[in-house]
């Protein structure tokens, strides 16, 4: 699990008060083909890492029975509070057991459960000391923290694999909600009706009429766009002094609110995301975009005749990729194509002579006159030109997102072109970026590399790629009809190849770790 | 032995009078120099490193004179105070041999696992402060501890493997509350009683453990790999979990200060200071009370983004943008920010001085190992990339010197230090980064 899952599994489990209570304790995970999502699988913990697990546990397990938890959380109340009670015990282990395990124990589990739980009541001399004993063992349990998919052979195809039931439903609930199961979805994997056309079809419809999606659609958005940058971004105080801790976090909140509240809501097209004027205002944001507003998170249009329109002039873009001074256009450029188009921009070189870039010249005011030298500079010029372009165009915005007029009282020329289409302004970049094929395509290897838990194989998943990105042509570029089709596809459900178990393996089920998580311990 | 049966002696040993003892002190740990602690335990010989951004603008920074009384250049002059205690290493180098040079990667990887790294997301073999863990780590609360100045989580120096990365902590208040937070047994603490609740702990965790090794049977080896980490992970759970029931020794030198001040996010170079010096004095405390003998203290990152209030370009951007004054023999910008981390680097110093152990100070105890990533950033050179050391190593090191490696590699201090810590090693690093000799000059 990431961090993110881990605080969601476990405010659905045991509530929001003790899930935020506690840092989660996971380590931050590495990107992988522009995922945080695609590294989990790879990660491993350490022992001063699992130290952090089991003190989260310790925490988390004392307040669910502690006298403000207990009778909310545990579904009886003991014969006495200071002695054994199995019948008690077992009520509430095998239900959050399910919930936390994503599956059920299985008779044999549950009763050693409740056995050290009595145990431990008895030598303690505490009903409740014991249970949580046994919780914050649960709770580093490494079948729960790593997601394990286990795989069945498929009926339908002889020779291949699919996830069983429960593997099926786990990985549905992290990539639909970000987090575990319900017991609804349980009992479906439980019915084996996951693994019928029309049961799964039910449970993803469940699963995104619930209020729990937009948990999932934040998250894979934080993820592709790169937002756990925001843990740890800052401005330069002087050169921006509106700019504070809460600003930012505020930019990367109306970002995510203005996809959920377009995405889900208003189920647009996804390519209107870089041309909308809709969004959401907030008292911190309101004194960088210059615009009047009240307290709280409020609804905003920005005016036609304004220059902002779409992701790319809001202020988490701008100031995501920008220095903690001033803007930066190569930054800008390169996150675009990154993020938005899966492109790959390369490092520079090592040995690049730098010499030609030297600040001596303070004539040069602008960014475009100073980046004039890489375009004419081979050895610059390769990457340069396929970055620097579009992050001009966004000129007209200081490094922290400000609308500016001029630069050092430069006028500032913003026209451009993206991969052969010119634009004349930053409005134009939107336009364009809209009706770029690119754009669609990006979103949906994303969404799909994130929905299966690892990097893409361009030679395995060409075909279901393309397949995948013909239906969303044909939903209109909506995004719930993506993550429906994702979800539905026998591709989401299969174990890939290469992860299929070895055949001198007697058992017929195989258990392979996909993900591990947390992300940044924020 | 059955689940059943190690209840049984849960049972049997919680009803007990006793839950443990401290094992009995050996006299032949003590001695007539002082160096033992108030209680006659001896004081541990730990290991730490310490970790600037961007290198150094040679001219000014590597003196002239070799040995002892070495001149200090403008950019570290700052060090006048710490100089006995500390030793300059330059002239060494990191050797790429057919790998890239990669970025502000390159060299540091070199100094801490001994291997050049073939591109820049890889992390080759595993970082010296966790070999040295291994041998010196096992009796503390923390294998080691790691704190970044930086405020960012990503920002380390320190893994086990590519893939398991040391999460240094970021945010002060979060740092204190993992040390003496109300899962720090005070060794001076007045009373002591074991807490009956570490032994369900330890029962329950067992029970973990045999999960663990079920599930790693059922894996394919990759897998099995990460689920033996685990396994190793939660055997060292195990051995706290029996420290917890030992009454530590008390400790003269170990005395807790109170929680930290919140230091807002950002990396200008006031900001970063003053985290570099709130952690510093909780991680060196922490090691004052024997809750770790390794740690690491990183005050900027690699491409260290590191800002000067009023100065537009950040440290890593200055070290390309910003010409060499030919009068000053430096990027005056970039020096800045080098003395700034010099500035830190003897506050680091100066706070293991402060802290008294014995007769002496917590720098006879310690040796540190500080690296950097680069030699003179601006080109991306890793010839001649200084380290420093500080600290005594119980009178096994000489301080106060410069030492010029006549281009040997700088892996030899790595070595050296892991000898120090009595790790039985022939050699250590790859290629041309291999090397079995001590820097001897350095050895009383």
């Amino acid at each position: 699990m990431t961090s993110k899952q881990y605080t969601l599994t476990i405010s659905h489990i045991f509530g929001a008060d003790i899930a935020e209570s506690v840092n989660a304790p996971l380590p931050p995970l590495p990107r992988v083909d522009g995922l945080l999502a695609a590294g989990a699988a790879s990660i491993g913990l350490n022992s001063d890492q699992l130290l952090e697990v089991q003190q989260a546990a310790t925490r988390i397990a004392a307040e669910v029975v502690d006298e403000e938890h207990r009778d909310f959380l545990i579904p009886c109340k003991p014969a006495s509070a200071e002695a054994a009670d199995a019948a008690c015990a077992r009520a509430f282990l095998e239900q959050i057991g399910r919930l936390w395990y994503r599956r059920p124990l299985g008779e044999a589990k549950l009763a050693e459960l409740v056995d050290t739980a009595g145990s431990a009541a008895d030598q303690l001399k505490d009903f409740y000391a014991g249970l949580s004993s046994v919780l914050e063992g649960m709770l580093i349990s490494p079948e729960a923290l790593y997601i394990v998919d286990v795989a069945e052979p498929d009926p339908q195809t002889p020779g291949e694999y699919r996830l069983d039931a429960y593997s099926l439903a786990s990985r549905l609930s992290f990539f639909l909600w970000n987090a575990g199961p319900d017991e609804e979805l349980l009992q479906a994997a439980e019915r084996g009706e996951l693994h019928t056309r029309k049961g799964l079809e039910r449970s993803v419809e469940r699963m995104l009429a619930s209020a729990r999606v937009e948990d999932g659609v934040r998250a894979f958005f934080d993820d592709m766009l790169g937002f756990n940058k925001f843990d740890s971004l800052a401005k330069d105080p002087l050169a921006y002094p509106a700019v504070t801790g809460a600003t930012l976090a505020d930019a990367r909140e109306q970002t995510l609110r203005t996809i959920v509240d377009h995405l889900l809501n208003k189920q647009g097209d996804y390519r209107d995301l870089f041309t909308t004027r809709d969004t959401f205002m907030s008292m911190n944001l309101a004194v960088i975009y210059g615009v009047p507003t009240v307290n709280g998170w409020v609804p905003y249009e920005f005016p036609e005749d304004s220059p902002r329109a779409g992701l790319l002039t809001q202020v988490s873009f701008l100031a995501e990729h920008a220095h903690p001074v001033r803007s930066s256009p190569t930054l800008r450029g390169k996150a675009l194509r990154e993020l938005f188009l899966c492109q790959k921009v390369p490092p520079p070189p090592p040995n690049v002579d730098f010499s030609l870039l030297e600040d001596a010249d303070a004539s040069l005011r602008t960014a475009r006159e100073r980046l004039k030298v890489h375009a004419s500079n081979p050895s610059c010029a390769g990457c340069h030109l396929i970055t620097d372009p579009m992050g001009l165009a966004l000129e007209h915005f200081d490094g922290a997102g400000h609308y500016r007029e001029t630069e050092r009282g430069a006028p500032l020329d913003t026209s451009g072109n993206l991969d052969g289409t010119a634009f004349e302004d930053v409005k134009g970049l939107g336009r364009v970026l809209h009706d770029h094929p690119g754009l669609p395509t990006c979103l949906v290897n994303r969404v799909y590399s994130y929905g299966i838990g690892g990097p893409l194989s361009m030679g395995q998943d060409r075909e279901i790629l393309a397949y995948f990105h013909e239906l969303f042509e044909d939903a209109d570029y909506k995004l719930p009809a993506l993550l429906r089709d994702v979800a539905l596809s026998r591709a989401f459900s299969q174990v890939r190849a290469g992860a299929a178990p070895a055949p001198a393996q007697p058992a017929t089920t195989t258990v392979q770790v996909r993900g591990e998580t947390p992300a940044d311990a924020r | 032995m059955s689940k059943l049966s190690r209840r049984r002696v849960l049972k049997g040993m919680l009803n007990g009078s006793a839950v443990t003892v401290a094992l009995p002190l050996l006299n032949c740990f003590l001695n007539d120099n002082g160096t033992a602690l108030a209680s006659g335990a001896p004081i541990p010989l730990r290991f730490g490193t310490w970790q600037w951004g961007l290198g150094m603008s040679e001219a000014i920074f590597v003196p002239k004179k070799t040995g002892p009384n070495f001149d200090l250049p403008a950019e570290i002059a700052s060090l006048a105070p710490v100089q006995k205690h500390i030793n300059l290493y330059t002239n060494y180098h990191v050797f790429k041999d057919a790998a890239p040079n990669l970025c502000h990667h390159t060299g540091w990887v070199i100094l801490r696992s001994g291997i050049a790294p073939l591109n820049s997301s890889n992390k080759p073999g595993e970082t010296i402060d966790v070999t040295i863990s291994r041998k010196i780590g096992n009796a503390t609360r923390f294998r080691m501890l790691s704190a970044t100045a930086t405020g960012d989580v990503r920002d380390s120096f320190s893994y086990e493997n590519g893939n398991t990365v040391t999460t240094p902590e970021w945010s002060p208040i979060r740092f204190y509350q993992k040390l003496f937070g109300p899962e720090f047994q005070d060794p001076n603490a007045a009373g002591f009683k074991p807490d009956p609740r570490v032994m369900v702990r330890k029962s329950v965790l067992s029970g973990v453990l045999e999960e663990t090794k079920a599930l790693t049977k059922s894996v394919g080896a990759e897998d099995r790999q990460k689920l033996d980490q685990y396994f190793s992970g939660l055997r060292d759970l195990e051995r706290r979990f029996d420290l917890q029931l030992q009454k530590p020794d008390p400790i003269e030198a170990c005395k807790v200060m109170g929680t930290p001040e919140d230091v807002p996010q950002g990396l200008d170079a006031d900001l970063v200071a003053k985290r570099h010096r709130l952690m510093t004095d909780m991680m060196l405390m922490a090691v004052a009370c024997d809750q770790t003998r390794v740690f690491n203290m990183f005050y900027a990152a690699a491409f260290s983004g590191t800002t000067r209030p009023g100065y537009d370009k950040p440290h890593h951007t200055a070290t390309h943008e910003e010409a060499v004054d030919e009068k000053l023999r430096c990027q005056p910008h970039v020096s800045w920010y080098t003395r700034r981390a010099m500035d830190e680097w003897a506050y680091y110093v100066q706070a293991l001085a402060k802290i008294k152990e014995g007769d002496g100070t917590m720098l006879d105890n310690v040796f540190i190992y500080a690296t950097t990533d680069q030699s003179f950033a601006k080109t991306h050179a890793i010839e001649g990339i200084p380290m420093f050391s500080a600290g005594r190593a119980q009178g096994r090191v000489k301080t106060g010197l410069h030492l010029s490696g006549g281009g040997t590699p700088g892996t030899r201090l790595g070595y050296t230090a892991m000898k120090l810590m009595g790790l039985d090693v022939a050699s250590w690093g790859d290629q041309s980064n291999n090397t079995s000799k001590e820097i001897g000059e350095i050895l009383a």
